[in-house]
């Protein structure tokens, strides 16, 4: 026992007298979490709105009016044709132009049916979708509140309420937190605790250890453990950046989602584990935890959602342990669901870590070749 | 006397290249057995052998009574290994590396510092100095601190001296001479420098995975049966060159400042000598000498080629 504390404090030692390793163990993910919260916002903010009014009327004036003060977009100008709107558009000066056709209020009072066009900038397909969907809900909102002053009005129309669930506002900050800590424990579980192993075997160092009565299994817990307290320790400091800066909330249990990271961090650990066993150079060590993380990022659902991939690639994600990580701390944290709900992602996460574990351990060597 | 270290027709393959060719020999207790040999004879291959980190392909072998293969466990208990590359955590400093390296042995510095005393003393006042900020020499010595701080029984130094000034190198040979005397440690170590063999007890010449000749440095040196010349001109760079296309001259090396030749009977020293300035060469000395280790080395090498 206390030679694997001795063990342990050394390797506390290397990583506290490499400057660089500290960087990336301890600053790294909090520039992450700030860089995914308020830089690579999937929010569609200040949206420029141009006006094209060819009735005039009191109507337009007041939903012109509603767009104007509503957050989300800005009125920067008000066009005579279309035309006019389209230059404004090629020049850059605008992101989308609303079109009130011509006698809007008469045909709105008297037809109870009319209807408006929205031109959007349609090269960034997802903002265009957003803007859409927002410009629907002040309308929608709008028409509600005109039909409310006159409840027995004979133009009934049907307005669509979309609300969206979990993410009211479709805030993004919420959505990337699990993906962020799933990517984070995945570098320094994988990456770091692999290349620090391997670094035994490079500076063969490893032949004195494997030359020494320790038993081999002794070394390699004791060189994880130090990853195992950092990943802790990135946890609580992603959980708190996001609760107290970016205003996420834990919707679920806590204890539930703190208990299916620790699943994570072994099964990540495991991972690099198994690198370690397979590389003897450093840098080997590392392209080979970079192959399997970059793949980790695009199955994880953090930047792509998984729903929208082919099948095949559906399945293939399937064998990506961030994925179900991602997963289920998305149902703890943000719709809050009971534990039993990520029974499956648990399931899945340790037989991943049970078969790695076995598999490295078999493929650990207690001498050189 | 008895073996403290057995080994039994020895072998150790990678791919075609045969590392190690049925090697026997045996260690007494409390000796220093040299294994001098070129670069890639197969010494790295032969430590890792017998410090249970590499599995031989065919033969056996004991250290300390103990099988390499299977009681492997015991046996890392019982040795100390300093590999031939500096192998310390360069950035722990001194004191940290010394008491990682006894902390895993299960043992303490203050309970085997009478071992260490001699050696460490001598880097005990950079104590707090990164590993890696240490001069060649001092590097060395820390390495072998480390390899001894558990009282091992028998000491595995491959290549210690090399990389390490002349100064330096006799300053570790002469702690090893004491560590066996004062302490009784047996050591085996490998060199590539043919002139460290005098200072161990017994010697082994390897090549190629064999060894060539086994005895003590003297007795090496006595069993060397040409008689030994060495010639000088004021020539020296055509000289090589003459020397070798005589063909009354058996072998010509290159040693230090001079050659030394090995001649075919019948041919004498004024008669090489007329012959050498003929060739052009001017103050030629040819004076007989005493074989040295290498002059052994290389006329075994050449018997056998």
């Amino acid at each position: 026992m206390k030679q694997f504390l001795t063990f342990v404090r050394k390797e506390f030692f290397h990583i506290f007298r490499d400057s660089r390793t500290m960087l990336i163990l301890l600053v790294m993910p909090v520039v992450l979490t700030l860089l995914f919260g308020y830089a690579v916002t999937t929010e569609v903010k200040d949206s420029r709105v141009a006006v094209v009014d060819f009735s005039k009327d009191e109507l337009t004036r007041r939903i012109t009016d509603r767009l104007a003060t509503h957050s989300y977009f800005t009125l920067c100008a008000a066009y005579e044709n279309v035309s006019a709107a389209e230059k404004a558009f090629l020049r850059g000066e605008i992101d989308m132009v609303i079109v009130f056709p011509t006698g809007f209020a008469a045909d709105f009072h008297h037809g109870g049916n009319t209807s408006v066009q929205l031109l959007i900038d349609g090269s960034e397909p997802n903002q265009a979708s957003v803007r859409t969907g927002y410009t629907e809900k002040v309308m929608a909102s709008f028409m509600q509140e005109l039909h409310s002053g006159k409840p027995m009005s004979t133009s009934m129309q049907i307005i669509p309420e979309v609300r969206m669930l979990y993410n009211p506002q479709l805030k993004s900050e919420y959505n990337f937190v699990p993906g962020v800590i799933g990517l984070i424990l995945m570098l320094i579980c994988a990456l770091m605790s692999s290349v620090s192993i391997v670094k035994e075997k490079e500076t063969g160092t490893m032949e004195i250890l494997l030359a020494s009565p320790l038993p081999p299994i002794i070394i390699i817990l004791a060189k994880l453990v130090p990853y195992f307290v950092i990943a802790c320790t990135n946890i609580a400091t992603i959980l708190m950046l996001s609760y107290f800066l970016m205003g996420v909330p834990m919707a679920g249990s806590l204890f539930c989602f703190l208990g299916i990271s620790l699943v994570y961090i072994l099964a990540c650990l495991s991972l690099g584990l198994l690198i370690s066993t397979l590389v003897s150079t450093q840098l080997a060590a590392m392209l080979l935890s970079l192959l399997l993380i970059v793949p980790s990022l695009y199955f994880s659902g953090l930047a792509f959602p998984l729903e929208s991939m082919p099948t095949a690639l559906q399945n293939i994600s399937s064998i990506v342990p961030a994925r179900w990580y991602v997963s289920a701390a998305r149902k703890l944290m943000i719709q809050g669901v009971e534990a039993r709900h990520v029974i499956r992602e648990l399931g899945v996460l340790t037989l991943m870590t049970f078969m790695l574990i076995t598999i490295s351990l078999s493929l650990f060597k207690k001498r050189l070749e | 006397m008895s073996s403290i270290v057995v080994a039994n027709s020895l072998s150790k393959q990678y791919g075609k290249v045969n590392a190690l060719c049925s090697l026997s020999f045996e260690v007494n207790e409390g000796e220093i057995y040299g294994i001098i040999g070129p670069d890639g004879a197969g010494k790295t291959s032969l430590f890792r052998i017998l410090t249970t980190l590499l599995l031989p392909d065919g033969g056996n072998a004991t250290v300390d009574g103990l099988d390499v293969v299977r009681h492997y466990r015991e046996i890392r208990r019982r040795i100390g290994y300093m590999p031939g590359r500096f192998s310390l955590y360069p950035d722990l400093s001194v004191e940290e590396n010394l008491q990682f390296f006894a902390s895993i042995f299960g043992t303490t510095i203050e309970a085997n510092y009478h071992l260490v005393a001699d050696i460490y003393r001598q880097i005990e006042r950079f104590s707090t100095r990164k590993a890696g900020a240490l001069s060649g020499g001092m590097k060395q010595k820390l390495a072998l601190s480390c390899a001894l701080i558990h009282a091992p029984r028998v000491l595995f130094l491959d290549e210690p001296t090399t990389g390490v000034d002349p100064v330096s190198r006799k300053e570790f040979w002469e702690m090893l001479q004491k560590l066996r005397t004062e302490h009784g440690i047996t050591i085996l170590v490998s060199t590539p420098y043919m002139d460290e063999a005098a200072w161990c007890d017994r010697i082994a010449l390897i090549q190629n995975g064999r060894f060539m000749q086994e005895d003590t440095p003297a007795g090496i040196v006595k069993s060397y049966k040409p008689v030994l010349w060495s010639v000088k001109s004021r020539q020296m760079h055509e000289l090589l060159h003459d020397l070798r296309r005589f063909n009354m001259v058996k072998t010509a090396f290159s040693f230090g400042e001079t050659y030394h030749i090995t001649l075919s009977d019948g041919l004498s020293i004024p008669q090489l000598k007329g012959h050498l300035e003929t060739c052009g060469h001017e103050q030629v000395e040819i004076t007989p000498i005493a074989p040295s280790i290498e002059d052994c080395f290389m006329e075994l090498m050449n018997q056998t080629l």
